[in-house]
């Protein structure tokens, strides 16, 4: 069992919460129906404690030139206020985890890691930034991230704004934060999400926490906000064709592979980890002309693909699922999977290992699920 | 804590057994199972007429976080399934001993059973 448990677990467990390891964290999984709290957030509104996340500052006046070396992404080219998906990889281009990172000043930026990869992740920053005239600060055992997502979630959330600073969130744009006060407190809110749904995350020091829980899920009486545990995340980011880090991500995968190629700046001027090794791959045609490639799988029965079985053309192994379950807003099974590229085309059909019995699969177009705008 | 119900014998695989001594046996699973599982979405049943064997597997529950076997508690003709809960699997996370019924075996021999209490002790179940 792990022993780190985020500043709401009293909330979680008051709640009836059932809690698994992720990440080394206790996290809930769900509090009375994963399908409920899946179908909240599609319809209404869901509540997330996802504390578990890292946060890591960087300042300094070599701030983003220092990210430019350090991340796969041309972090100097993001505005102020904007935010960016990025890679952190190793030399031979493997994959150590995947972040968003957050610009918060010309010299300050806000990097926040997978829960299980935090600390490998601030270490590998704190050893780049040798020579760089930069700070890098873990703040992620302070640091609380509560997110609402959902349709209703910015009516939820404009009920604990003050109403001359409601624009500030009307108006934030996706991948985009601010400062504003919520709840009394003046905290950074970003329009991010994991869900495929609109939907906000709010960065908050762990003391403040339970009272910011406890004043969304009041303001979100009315509008069919509840808490939302981790299953319901997973089947929420799978449908929006979203990876995760240790199943579609690892050491082992290289963001051409793993369809992060445009993630990549081979562009950028500056050297960073992994270029050469990236460059390399990319020449070679990985993830196009030749290796495996992550596809999206529509089951057409019922039964559901799972991580790990076997993927099969004509009885010979193709590939390995890497994430998949039935669609709870689609009503199909649906999976990720790397196959070999010949394979990969939209409209292939291939076959996955059931536990012995081969089901028929076809290859379809990212994401399974898309909301209505 | 999931509920365990007293009149009924339980298998180590989570099945439960209803055997009033006469006629067919009713077979299900625990609410200690579907609650483990989950919102449980799609069951394959053993077919009427088909011969289930104590101790191997005869079907699947499926939950949208994952997939586990059946296992037959008892060895028998199978003599009726519950059409409703193919239709709609739910009815086995809202009453996994009641509309959540399985299917019912004519059995002639039974696998190792155990009683409530000792199944609540082995599972954390609540009587």
């Amino acid at each position: 069992m792990s022993e780190n448990y985020t500043a709401l677990y009293e909330q979680h467990k008051k709640a009836g919460a059932s809690f698994t390891d992720f990440g080394g964290w206790q996290i809930p999984l769900k509090y009375e129906s994963e399908l409920a709290e899946h179908h909240a957030v599609r319809n209404a509104a869901g509540l997330f404690d996802l504390s578990h996340m890292g946060e890591v500052w960087v300042a300094g006046p070599e701030a983003a030139a220092f990210l430019d070396y350090a991340l796969a992404g041309k972090l100097s080219a993001v505005a102020v206020g904007k935010a960016k998906y990025s890679l952190i990889c190793n030399a031979d281009g493997g994959i150590i985890d995947d972040l968003i990172t957050y610009r918060r000043a010309d010299d300050k930026f806000l990097v926040v890691p997978n829960a299980g990869n935090a600390k490998v992740v601030a270490a590998a920053l704190k050893e780049r930034a040798s020579g760089f005239d930069v700070l890098v600060e873990d703040a992620s055992a302070e640091t609380s991230l509560i997110a609402v997502q959902g349709p209703n979630a910015e009516a939820i959330l404009l009920k604990l704004v003050p109403a001359e600073q409601h624009a500030l969130v009307t108006e934030l744009k996706y991948y985009a934060a601010v400062e504003v006060t919520i709840a009394g407190d003046e905290l950074l809110l970003a329009r991010t999400g994991y869900t495929g749904e609109d939907g906000f995350e709010i960065y908050i020091p762990n003391v403040d926490a339970a009272g910011l829980w406890e004043a969304l899920l009041a303001a979100g009486e009315g509008h069919g906000l509840i808490p939302a545990g981790l299953a319901a995340r997973d089947s929420l980011r799978l449908e929006a064709g979203m990876p995760l880090y240790g199943n579609e991500l690892s050491r082992h995968v290289n963001a051409y592979a793993a369809g992060l190629g445009p993630v990549v700046s081979l562009a950028k001027e500056s050297d960073f980890v992994g270029k050469e090794a990236l460059a390399a791959i990319k020449a070679a045609g990985v993830g196009s002309t030749i290796g495996q490639k992550l596809v999206g799988l529509k089951g057409t029965g019922r039964r559901a693909a799972r991580a790990h079985y076997s993927v099969l053309k004509d009885g010979s192994l193709i590939g390995e699922v890497t994430s998949g379950q039935p669609s709870p807003t689609l009503g199909y099974p649906v999976a990720l999977a790397y196959v070999d590229v010949e394979h990969s085309a939209v409209g292939t059909v291939v076959d996955v290992d059931l536990r012995g019995k081969a089901e028929p699969f076809e290859v379809v177009a990212l994401p399974f699920y898309k909301r209505q705008k | 804590m999931s509920k365990v119900v007293v009149e009924l014998k339980y298998s180590a695989e989570h099945e439960w057994v209803a055997a009033d001594g006469s006629g067919p046996v009713g077979i299900g699973i625990s609410a200690v199972a579907a609650d483990a599982l989950g919102d449980i979405v799609y069951v394959d049943l053993p077919e009427v007429g088909s011969t289930v064997t104590a101790g191997e597997t005869c079907g699947e529950v499926e939950s949208t976080k994952s997939v586990s076997d059946l296992y037959s508690p008892v060895t028998g003709e199978v003599t009726e399934i519950n059409d409703a809960v193919v239709g709609d699997p739910a009815l086995i996370n809202n009453d996994p001993y009641g509309e959540g019924w399985l299917f019912k075996v004519a059995a002639t021999e039974e696998g190792p059973l155990m009683s409530a209490e000792e199944y609540a002790a082995a599972n954390g179940g609540e009587l």
